[in-house]
């Protein structure tokens, strides 16, 4: 029953409310003394000349893009292992095995056709 | 909704309440993520907006399938788009647009959709499966098994596309 | 409906799940300093209190008096928001993991494995949204490294996670701790921990894989605009998931809240203190770890899990397959 995660949502709520008396607390607790200097942005005790709105190299998004792909591979894996034993023992051994195999099979190829290309190198 | 209608007394039961708090989350997530000026917000509020869907699937006893929005759409696709966010230049920070030309017919596309949406909603017999529902383990189970007998081609099609997106995804972003 | 055993008692449970880990974060801090100074030939500290045992406490009050800061270039609203998305995670990810014989922390759901991972999945959020609230180059940098590193360790996890799932045949880490496994099985998971507990280190960012806050080029990473409680917060975050993944490794690796050979098994209050000397002794792993090995490069970092971790997780996950069809 959904209601079975009930507590779960009782402990996100909770959790939540520790950390918002955590962070307002001590904020009214605490002095107020802030100037100008101290509210700049930290940069080794310089001046800072430029803000962070640079780029950043295309590699980040590359890895963020690979681990899309595998994760979706991976979570078709968790419904599948739960249950190889009942495959092995209700169908066969070859059902339990070769569908998955495959499936494999062409994520190992996947991840070879990256590393050929040099997706997984970071120089 | 399994079990919203099924117990007698008129005030609104546990899951209701915690149905609307749910679609009240996912709304304002899509509000800000189709509002607000900047576009990181906008990120931040498809993420609040994934998380309302997960909680949906969670009421509809599809855990496994709430866990897989998580893990990929709020873990994966969300990130990817931060880091879109963060990779491109001058849009980080401050305002921006969150119209264009277009807005007129995507105006009209989007009502039109919606009033699709909504006859489908109104029309269909959706079948109501009460509480009747195998336990979450052994859904997850059925899953699983079905993975491998009924649905096994349309199951190894997707390894297919997977793999052609992994190509593709390196084709785009190599220099 | 019965209202106080489905708002009340949860709700009782989580304020002592949170008290337990506070006061668990806060001795951990202390427990680190005097190990890390043992390694180093020091006392550690060992001025507030007998053997420095107030230390944590004076630690909290200070950054529970320290001056709120918030730096005039930050998203305000996201840059408070950060700090609690690091450590809600932390804290609700302990929900699943059972405490003693049949129970859990909070809910048995029979689906705790994959609670485990969809909250590990979003425990980088805090991180990238302090790195870009900040606007500073360190944190948004060691944001962008942090979160890269993160989502990229996690694969692996995953991998030997289905492997674990494999053997275990349920989704339940209630259940996983009382099925019984043949010696074969323990063998070949133990022989799976080593990597494990590396994508756990990189998943935690603690050294040697700390390079989201290396001090010699990030000054401190994501967190460097942070001061104060925002600060401890996100300090408390790496603390708790320090202890957090410790007991989740003891459920998988080490049989929990059991006492090894079903020793004194109907001793169900024993639990809780089994499960909490396993994570005792899985925490000074961690620490001996930071004492002893040196950060790699970024580069270098990535490489590994890419090439070596994963192709690895694959290949161990394909013999437990076989494994398992052929012995179990």
């Amino acid at each position: 029953m959904a209601i079975d995660y009930l507590p779960l949502l009782i402990v996100l709520i909770v959790a939540a409310l520790f950390a918002a008396i955590a962070l307002v607390v001590p904020a009214l607790l605490g002095p107020h003394r802030a100037n100008k200097q101290k509210l700049e942005p930290y940069e080794s005790g310089i001046i800072p000349f430029s803000d962070a709105r640079r780029r950043f190299p295309v590699k980040f998004y590359l890895v963020a893009m690979l681990f899309i792909l595998f994760d979706i591979e991976v979570i078709f894996l968790y419904p599948w292992a739960g249950v190889l034993r009942d495959l092995r023992d209700n169908y066969s051994i070859w059902l339990a095995l070769a569908p998955m195999g495959f499936f494999l099979f062409v994520l190992i190829v996947g991840l070879l056709y990256e590393w050929k290309k040099g997706a997984l190198d970071w120089k | 909704m399994p079990g919203l209608d099924a117990l007698p007394f008129p005030l609104p039961t546990v899951q209701q309440v915690i149905f609307i708090l749910i679609a009240g989350m996912t709304v304002t997530g899509a509000l800000i993520t189709a509002l607000a000026p900047n576009l990181f917000h906008n990120a931040l509020g498809l993420v609040l907006a994934f998380f309302g869907v997960a909680g949906v699937y969670v009421l509809l006893e599809a855990e496994f399938l709430a866990v897989s929005q998580v893990l990929i759409y709020v873990g994966a696709i969300a990130t990817l788009i931060t880091f879109a966010i963060m990779l491109t230049r001058g849009m980080m920070f401050g305002r921006t647009s969150s119209t264009n030309r277009l807005m007129l017919s995507t105006a009209i596309i989007s009502a039109l959709f919606f009033l699709v949406l909504t006859g489908l909603l109104v029309n269909v017999a959706w079948p109501e499966i009460g509480a009747e529902l195998a336990g979450s383990e052994q859904m997850i189970a059925d899953l699983g098994e079905m993975f491998v007998t009924t649905y096994l081609v349309p199951f190894e099609l997707m390894a297919l596309l997977l793999l052609a997106a992994l190509a593709g995804a390196i084709l785009l972003a190599r220099d | 409906m019965d209202w106080i055993n489905l708002l009340l008692l949860p709700v009782l449970r989580s304020v002592a799940l949170i008290v337990v880990l506070l006061t668990g974060f806060a001795y951990l801090t202390w427990y680190e300093r005097k190990l890390l100074a043992r390694f180093q030939v020091r006392i550690g500290p060992n001025r507030a209190g007998p053997y420095g045992l107030l230390q944590p406490i004076a630690d909290a009050v200070k950054a529970v008096f320290k001056e709120e800061i918030v730096p005039n270039m930050a998203d305000k609203a996201v840059y408070m928001l950060a700090p609690a998305l690091a450590l809600i995670p932390a804290l609700i990810i302990w929900a699943v993991i059972p405490v003693a014989k049949g129970v859990p922390a909070i809910a048995d759901v029979n689906i705790g494995f994959l609670w485990i991972l969809a909250i590990a999945g979003i425990e980088s959020y805090g991180i990238i949204l302090a790195g870009w609230s900040s606007n500073n180059n360190y944190s948004l940098l060691g944001a962008l490294r942090s979160s890269a590193q993160m989502i990229s360790y996690e694969l692996p996890l995953g991998v030997f996670l289905v492997s674990i799932l494999m053997l275990a045949g349920g989704f339940s880490l209630v259940s996983l701790v009382e099925t019984p496994r043949a010696w074969w099985e323990w063998i070949w998971l133990w022989l799976m921990f080593p990597l494990f507990f590396i994508c756990i280190l990189a998943e935690t960012n603690r050294s040697p894989f700390d390079l989201p806050e290396t001090e010699n080029e990030l000054v401190a990473g994501f967190q460097t605009e942070y001061g104060g409680i925002k600060f401890a917060l996100f300090f408390m975050a790496e603390y708790i998931n320090m202890i957090t993944t410790s007991a989740i490794m003891a459920t998988l690796f080490f049989g929990g809240y059991r006492l090894p050979f079903g020793l004194l098994g109907d001793v169900i209050w024993l639990g809780p203190f089994v499960l909490a000397a396993k994570v005792i002794i899985l925490l000074f792993l961690f620490i001996w770890v930071r004492a002893s090995v040196g950060r790699p490069r970024y580069d270098q970092l990535m490489q590994f899990n890419w090439k070596f971790l994963l192709p690895v997780a694959l290949g161990y996950m394909i013999i437990t397959t076989l494994l398992t069809v052929f012995l179990k």
